[in-house]
């Protein structure tokens, strides 16, 4: 597939806003969905809508085996072990809060510690200090250095016996640094400590392979892949799942129900109590099978190259600053315009028809630490086109102008 | 002396003269340029309402007389400055009573609602809900 053809496939493109041609290059916030993804969602609403995992009939039958097809592509996705350790979320928060509560709840206690660090979106923060406020913890951060990048020398000293979980994301979201989680994950392993990874910002643009990264936990939303909202996943190893209390009580994650007490269903229907958003993990199916039609490398080496342009067509810029420079990095480019609201800057964009996001893009500690309180992210992804960084480029340069 | 639904009735018709989204940011630019500096002394934290993308100042008082309401603000974002110029130019100097029986709809005839309507993002939704909120603890 060219990439002109990959335009095709998003009807969301195809419109204009505020009588201009859409550019969109807010995909980190969440993608728009190709027509095979909306047209899944439009048949289940329309034709196949029934629950799942109970019911003999026809659609019930269908729906479930349709539900379940998804589990197995999404392990495949990711190459899990086992089916069984993939779970249905809301999404990566949903996850994140999954593991804060019930890996929380058996293997953290008053007095241990957990490692997070700058670079976290309050996604990967706020759930750990509900569970400090439950539990007497102590909250870590990995410092960054002056380029974005962790400081993996700081990221050792944090380790002592009563670290219990690491928890760090693989992308930033601000930044776009591209954290070096084999080695942070092999180092927390030698220390007997498990981790976590928030790949929210990283499934789009990087081949996960959960066994060979070997981490614990792996956690990402189906929207931020072409997917639809509303459905996240949470991979965990099948022999850490297998301790875990339940998350959320409900129909669907029970065996025997008794007066006092219960017993629970097997992994993963454990962790998915009531009725979850069928049709969506039937749409996620599609978005999945239009990432592997076009090839997971083949996507990296586009994104890759698209924010190369990107660096280079706004670099030039008279007053722009990109934020951090990072070893690596993926997805998106932050910047700032000097003598320029980035409130202005997002609206004098959104007059052109450029999206972009603009604020503190929920990471208020990085935002402290930069010492910045507002700043623009373009994000992209397989159907921005040069010509779309372009258009950005000029419609930066028109902001200027304007105020 | 203007009265509140004047100061509406010209500024809708200053805007609804202007046909693009550009035009109309261009003018509300101009109204945060032309707005009277606020003091600093007044730019506490109790006058700061904070959005996600930008923040605004607003100062509100009451006249001697306790028949008006006098209004001071400023936002770090040009637009988002505007925009309170324009709710200070046409609140400022109103009664209580007159603020409270005025609806809200012109915004959406100045064409300015998604920036009042985007929840905390900018902070001007909570500044013309504390003006409405200072006009009735005033009125009470």
């Amino acid at each position: 597939m060219s990439t002109t053809s990959i335009k095709e496939y998003f009807p969301a493109l195809n419109q204009k806003i505020r009588g201009k041609d859409f550019t969109y290059l807010d995909s980190a916030a969440t993608t728009l969905k190709p027509r095979s993804v909306i047209e899944a969602l439009t048949q289940y609403y329309t034709y196949d809508t029934a629950n799942i995992h109970r019911g003999a009939h026809f659609l019930a039958n269908k729906g479930t085996t349709a539900f379940e097809d998804t589990r197995d592509l999404v392990a495949n996705f990711i190459n899990a072990a086992h089916r069984e350790e993939i779970i249905f979320t809301k999404g990566t928060t949903d996850s994140i809060n999954l593991i804060a509560a019930t890996f929380g709840e058996r293997f953290i206690n008053d007095g241990d510690e957990i490692i997070l660090s700058t670079l976290e979106h309050h996604s990967n923060i706020i759930p750990w200090q509900l569970l400090s406020s439950r539990k007497k913890i102590t909250i870590k951060y990995i410092p960054i250095d002056g380029n974005g990048d962790l400081i993996l020398s700081e990221y050792r000293k944090l380790f002592t016996s009563k670290t219990k979980l690491v928890s760090i994301t693989h992308v930033s979201n601000v930044l776009g640094t591209v954290n070096p989680i084999k080695e942070l994950i092999s180092f927390a392993h030698t220390q007997g400590v498990p981790i976590l990874i928030d790949g929210a910002q990283s499934i789009n643009h990087i081949l996960i392979d959960v066994q060979e990264l070997d981490c614990d936990f792996y956690a990402f939303s189906a929207h931020k892949m072409f997917g639809p909202n509303g459905v996240g996943v949470l991979y965990a190893k099948q022999t850490i799942l297998e301790e875990l209390p339940p998350y959320q009580g409900g129909g669907n994650m029970i065996d025997q129900v008794g007066e006092i007490s219960s017993t629970y269903n097997k992994i993963p229907h454990k962790f998915e109590a009531g009725t979850p958003a069928i049709g969506e993990v039937i749409a996620f199916a599609e978005a999945i099978k239009f990432i592997k039609a076009i090839g997971q490398k083949q996507i990296s080496k586009y994104d890759e190259d698209l924010l190369k342009y990107t660096i280079t067509k706004l670099s030039p810029i008279s007053g722009l600053k990109i934020i951090g420079n990072p070893a690596k990095r993926s997805g998106v480019v932050s910047f700032t315009l000097e003598n320029v609201h980035s409130y202005d800057l997002g609206s004098i964009l959104d007059m052109q028809g450029i999206a972009i996001r603009t604020g503190n893009h929920c990471a208020q500690q990085l935002m402290k630490c930069l010492n910045l309180t507002s700043i623009a992210r373009a994000s992209f992804t397989i159907y921005n086109t040069n010509s779309d960084i372009d258009r950005l480029a000029d419609g930066i340069r028109k902001v200027k102008d304007f105020l | 002396m203007t009265t509140l639904q004047n100061r509406i009735n010209d500024a809708i018709s200053e805007f609804s003269t202007l046909e693009n989204i550009e035009d109309r940011y261009r003018l509300l630019i101009t109204y945060g340029k032309n707005l009277p500096p606020m003091e600093v002394s007044l730019k506490t934290d109790d006058n700061l309402i904070r959005g996600c993308q930008s923040q605004v100042w607003l100062h509100a008082t009451i006249s001697p007389s306790q028949d008006k309401i006098i209004l001071a603000g400023d936002s770090d974002a040009a637009i988002t400055k505007g925009i309170a110029a324009l709710l200070i130019k046409i609140y400022s100097e109103s009664s209580p009573s007159e603020i409270l029986n005025t609806k809200t709809d012109f915004i959406d005839k100045i064409g300015i609602k998604e920036h009042l309507s985007q929840n905390r993002s900018n902070g001007l939704a909570a500044m013309l809900k504390q003006i409405i909120f200072f006009a009735y603890s005033k009125k009470l």
